[in-house]
């Protein structure tokens, strides 16, 4: 084993070891200890990452085998690694963002008696992600997928005494099982029909697959592996019909809302249909399924951020309409725009909830935005970098966020592929959508009259989730007269080192990832599909891609979003109240989130338990039981008593009985003849 | 090879010792029965371990072959021997025993050295099943297991024992009268010879295969249980203790799942491929169908037992595919199975000794008073609903290659599982463990001593042992089960 590639293992050992501490040996070690050795654990691995991505930006990539798992009827099922420059880019946002999460929560948690549990947790998922993001196989690649998601489902049921927390985690981890049950057989098609499990041999076959059909049903054969994939990446990326979990799974902590539902996990799907792009470049049909879905979730969860209250939701539903965006770019195979708005989305997005987290903090754990405001003069730093979050997301020139969504719009307009005219119509009215509720987030927070401190006036009715919002009592908000505090260094220093990428890195890394040849050799897009070569054409660097964004609709857009919104929430206030009674019916729509939670629970949970009922009861007992098992035991009985009233031992009956029988059998004698 | 006959060892040795701790008499001698138990347990287990260590697995052909005459009159034999199919499950039947003694330690504190013996005994014939290589032998073996189990529940069991007790005695002697039949009739066809190895052989018309398999089916098919022969296993696992469940749950099932692979394809090869579709189909019912009344159970032992059957469709379905993923992820799954299905009714029963409910109504808010415990039941269910990285997974992901390289639709089917799998595993989990509690009971309840802690313990070794490296468990059955599937492909007719 070279050096690297002990670099290589020590990339996800070191915060598995980490959460292997903390976890089994928490009392030992204590809260410090805890946070102590999984901290190093992901730090070490930060810096092993950008070892690495040093030694990939000199031209050396790695795919070989950890160790064989298992081998059977021909394949092998591998543990190995895939070091190249889209795996070595995930790793460092993977583990600068754990970094900081892991930083944070030292502040955040710090009264929780859970500590040790869930810095072991995070360190876990680190791991899990880490393996996800490296492997070079899809069995390995399923192994981390579903790691992610038990983790992210053990720590959206982290305070498991609340009703809501572990109702949220089941619906987390069963609505992702569904898009796993995709997955699964799509990587069973792959078995089956390209006869290994390797990236690197399964691509070499992508184009016999793209000509081969499938037995039975006769489908394209690569269509159908694409689109059970992608079924995969919609439960992990939460895209429409799939999203559900997502915004309920903001029951958990605030640092995992930053580190795993918005940053890492659920942008997994984005990167491995990236990962993919041999196989997806290969079926029009997919990539439009694709990039449908994608704008779909796009505009119409941008829609739902409108109407939340909950400072967190609002949050959860912008990382929904963006991971849509991301998964636009994919369908108009423009790949590299979207790992690279994965890139600059996990920065902004971390910094957006982190921030989030922060004021929640400072209001004694308040999420109610109606019973904020003007907190800017009481947490300036949270308040500035707060402001450049905002300002990244909805894509301001020269900010990150510009820099990848200005990328994808222009290649969702230079795209041909089916669907692209309805995609287009989605991103841009998207922008305008996501400037609103980002800025009446941003204002009804920071600006505008102070509504905290007012005892009894918290608002009772909690917009939408009804039932499911019970956790009121960790509301605990602040007392009448008491003011917000900034929080901790813990806290504000992971602010101020994201609130860095989040402005700076759309402008350092456009070039290289879109128009360079980092992404050469990893992301392949076929000869009929524009990608980003239009925009390649029309580059001329990123300063004059700014200026030129200045003069383009989606500026335009986000401007005029900002300005109603800074209208509607500073100006106005009565405006958005009297549009809610208004447009009822549309307002009942969004705070029901278009009924796709009831529909669920009606029609599949519902329905499951109603079959489950019908089959045990009437199969199992009824019938099987009921009817076939002591019916037979009751015609046993039942022939036995009737046999005991021939054995009475009176003569007579036997003479008769004889008699009776004689003339029977002379009956069919005679007849016979 | 060596000279001693380690499978004559592995069924005698339980066999013997639980006769020896039937000796110790009255429940004065509890102490001595439970220490000479555990002796005797682990004595067991040591003599099966030289079958993996000296196993070779280069050869299909059957090893540690022992053989010596029996009955000469009708040429029965005492011939034992293992191959890859059946080697593990010696292994994982010696030390699921173990783990049985000890579970049954405290717990047990009526008739404990007649307790104890039953299990080694029926440990021993066990053994005996899964290496005779002479049908009546097997058949023997097959039987006498039925004894000490149907004791177990009769005597140890709930409330309603009786019932289950004779329910699950009926059901399976009526399975092992026809099988008596099919066993004769291949004595006659093979001119006078009871050996398996010898039927393998044996050229049959198509009529007589579909015949025998049927009646193998039926035998086996309870056994397992299939689909809609099933229906005694829940109630035999609600009513038998702690330890009667683990056994039932990972050595007994694996009986008639063994049988398929012993008898039903490779003695009826055309037969099996002929009625494979049918096999399939009741395979795919009991995975969906018990998945679905799994979800409403609203007693855990029942929940688990119904989802045992599931987990077995999984087996037979594998199995019935032909292919080597489907029959080595199927014996995966087998041998997965008796780790995830022991340790969930390990746990239950964890529960059910401090306070005597297996209704789920009952609980809630577990967590609070036994953390530990809740970690080790977080992984059992884990592994129980297939997550990768637990042995659960394992078997399940290579039935369902195997299951699309045969059929995407079936894959499709059997699929499935892994959605209501999660859901009634986890829906269990989360009225259980996690909440408030509201039980004024549960707020008493006391987290795991040393003793239920050491037995969890290794078996969540075991269960991540094999999630995380499965490798040597397949590595022996490749020799057997390829030289099974040219046999099965080769017509009799």
């Amino acid at each position: 084993m070279t050096d690297m590639q002990k670099l290589y293992l020590l990339v996800p050992l070191a915060p598995l070891a980490g959460a292997i501490l903390a976890g089994l040996f928490g009392r030992l070690i204590g809260r410090t200890g805890a946070h102590i050795v999984t901290i190093l654990g992901v730090a070490v691995a930060f810096v092993a990452s950008v070892v690495i991505y040093q030694d990939v930006a000199a031209g050396n990539t790695f795919n070989g085998t950890v160790y064989t798992w298992l081998q059977s009827g021909g394949i092998n099922f591998e543990v190995g690694f895939l070091i190249d420059s889209l795996t070595v880019m995930m790793m460092l946002v993977v583990t600068f963002v754990s970094l900081m999460v892991h930083i944070y929560t030292i502040g955040y948690m710090a009264e929780d008696p859970g500590y040790q549990r869930f810095f072991s947790y995070i360190s876990l998922f680190t791991f899990s992600m880490l393996m996800l993001v490296m492997a070079n196989n899809f069995m390995q690649l399923f192994f981390g997928w579903e790691a992610v998601g038990l983790v992210s489902y053990l720590l959206i049921g982290f305070w498991y005494e609340r009703p809501t927390a572990i109702y949220a985690n089941m619906k987390a981890f069963l609505v992702n099982r569904v898009g796993d049950f995709g997955f699964l057989l799509g990587i069973g098609l792959i078995v089956a029909y390209a006869g290994s499990l390797d990236y690197v041999e399964v691509f070499a076959k992508a184009d016999a697959l793209a000509g081969a059909e499938m037995a039975y049903t006769g489908w394209p054969l690569l269509t159908a592996i694409c689109i059970c994939l992608f079924i995969g990446a919609m439960g992990k990326s939460a895209q429409v019909p799939l999203h559900v979990w997502l915004p309920d799974s903001m029951e958990g902590p605030t640092p995992i809302s930053a580190l795993i539902h918005a940053a890492t996990m659920v942008t997994a799907g984005i990167f491995m249909v990236a990962r993919m792009s041999p196989l997806f470049e290969l079926s029009d049909t997919a990539l439009s399924f694709v990039l449908v879905i994608g704008a779909t979730t796009a505009l119409f969860m941008g829609f739902l951020g409108i109407v939340q209250n909950d400072i967190k939701r609002v949050v959860a539903y912008s990382t929904l309409s963006q991971l849509g965006y991301m998964t636009v770019a994919l369908g108009v195979s423009a790949y590299s725009a979207a790992v690279f708005h994965l890139m600059t989305h996990a920065f902004f997005k971390a910094l957006l909830f982190l921030g989030a987290g922060s004021v929640i903090i400072g209001m004694h754990h308040d999420q109610d935005m109606r019973n904020m405001g003007g907190l800017r003069k009481y947490m300036p730093i949270t308040w500035i970098t707060s402001l450049l979050g905002s300002l990244a997301l909805i894509g301001f020139p020269f900010f990150s966020g510009f820099y990848s969504k200005d990328s994808i719009i222009e290649a969702v307009h230079a795209s041909t592929i089916p669907g692209a005219g309805y995609a287009l119509f989605c991103v841009l009215l998207g922008v305008f959508i996501t400037a609103f509720y980002s800025f009446r987030m941003y204002f009804l927070v920071f600006h505008g009259e102070e509504r905290f401190g007012k005892a009894h006036e918290h608002h009772e009715h909690h917009g939408d989730h009804d039932d499911e919002e019970p956790s009121a009592d960790h509301h605990h908000g602040l007392a009448p007269g008491q003011k917000p505090h900034e929080s901790p260094w813990v806290v504000t220093l992971p602010l101020i080192l994201l609130a860095i990428p989040s402005v700076v890195i759309g402008y350092l890394t456009i070039e290289p990832m879109l128009f360079g040849d980092w992404f050469k050799d990893v992301i392949f897009v076929g000869d009929n599909h524009v990608g980003l070569r239009e925009l390649a054409a029309n580059f001329h660097g990123p300063v004059a891609m700014a200026l030129h964004g200045l003069q383009t609709a989606p500026f335009w857009l986000a401007l005029a979003g900002v300005a109603l919104s800074w209208f509607f929430y500073m100006k106005r206030p009565d405006i958005p109240a009297a549009i809610q009674r208004t447009f009822k019916p549309i307002h009942a729509l969004l705070e029901n989130k278009y009924f796709f939670d009831r529909f669920n629970e009606i029609f599949f949970a519902g329905g499951s338990l109603l079959l489950g009922k019908g089959l045990w009861k009437g199969g199992d007992r009824g019938l099987i039981d009921g009817v076939i098992i002591n019916g037979s035991a009751r015609l046993v009985g039942w022939v036995a008593q009737i046999s005991r009233l021939f054995q009475s031992g009176y003569i007579y009956q036997y003479a008769f009985t004889m008699i009776i029988g004689v003339f029977i059998l002379l009956t069919f004698w005679f007849n016979r003849g | 090879m060596t000279d001693i006959p380690f499978l004559s060892l592995a069924i005698w040795v339980p066999i013997i010792g639980g006769l020896l701790v039937l000796a110790t008499g009255s429940d004065r001698n509890a102490p001595l029965a439970r220490m000479l138990a555990l002796a005797v347990a682990i004595a067991g287990f040591a003599v099966t371990i030289p079958l993996y260590t000296g196993f070779d697995p280069g050869t299909s052909a059957m090893q540690f072959q022992e053989l010596s005459s029996w009955v000469p009159r009708f040429n029965i034999n005492y011939h034992l021997g293992v191959d890859g199919i059946s080697v593990l499950f010696v292994l994982l039947n010696a030390f699921i025993t173990i783990i049985v003694v000890v579970a049954g330690w405290q717990v047990i504190q009526d008739k404990v050295g007649q307790y104890m013996a039953a299990f080694l005994i029926m440990s021993g014939l066990m053994n005996g099943i899964f290496s005779a290589l002479d049908g009546v032998l097997f058949y023997v073996f097959f039987e006498a297991s039925l004894i000490p189990l149907y004791l177990i529940i009769g005597v140890w069991g709930g409330p309603n024992r009786v019932y289950a007790a004779i329910k699950f005695f009926l059901y399976t002697l009526f399975g092992s009268l026809l099988m008596l039949i099919a066993l004769l009739y291949l004595f006659m066809e093979s001119g006078g010879s009871f050996s398996i190895l010898d039927w393998h052989q044996v050229p049959l018309a198509i009529q007589p295969q579909i015949l025998v398999f049927l009646a193998f089916l039926i035998a086996f098919g309870v056994k397992v249980p299939m689909w809609p022969v099933h229906t005694w296993l829940p109630d035999a696992h609600v009513e038998a203790p702690t330890g009667g469940s683990v056994v039932l749950a990972a050595i007994a099932l694996k009986l008639g799942a063994y049988g398929f692979l012993r008898f039903s394809l490779p003695i009826v090869p055309d037969a099996a491929q002929q009625l494979a579709p049918y096999v399939i189909a009741l395979s795919l019912i009991a995975v969906i169908y018990i998945g679905f009344v799994a979800l409403v159970q609203t007693d855990m032992k029942k929940l688990v037992a119904y989802s045992s059957i599931a987990h077995m469709g999984f087996v037979t379905l594998g199995f019935f595919m032909f292919n080597t993923l489907g029959i080595e992820g199927a014996l995966i799954q087998m041998i997965s199975h008796g780790f995830v299905s022991g340790a969930m009714f390990l746990c239950i029963g964890v529960l059910y000794d401090r306070m005597h409910s297996r209704e789920i109504a009952d609980y809630g808010g577990v967590v609070h008073r036994m953390p530990k415990f809740a970690t080790f039941f977080m992984l059992f269910a884990m592994a129980n609903a297939g997550l990768p990285g637990t042995s659960g997974f394992v078997g399940e992901f290579m039935v369902v290659l195997g299951a699309v390289e045969y059929n995407f639709w079936i894959a499709f089917a059997a699929a499935t599982t892994i959605i209501v799998g999660a859901a009634y595993t986890l829906w269990m989990y989360k009225r259980v463990v996690f909440g408030k509690v509201t039980n004024p009971h549960v707020a008493e309840l006391e987290d795991i001593n040393g003793r239920e802690f050491a037995f969890l313990l290794v078996l969540a070794l075991c269960v991540l042992g094999m999630g995380l490296y499965p490798f040597p468990f397949a590595e022996v059955m490749h020799a057997s089960v390829d030289e099974l599937l040219r046999h099965v492909a080769v017509s009799k007719l």
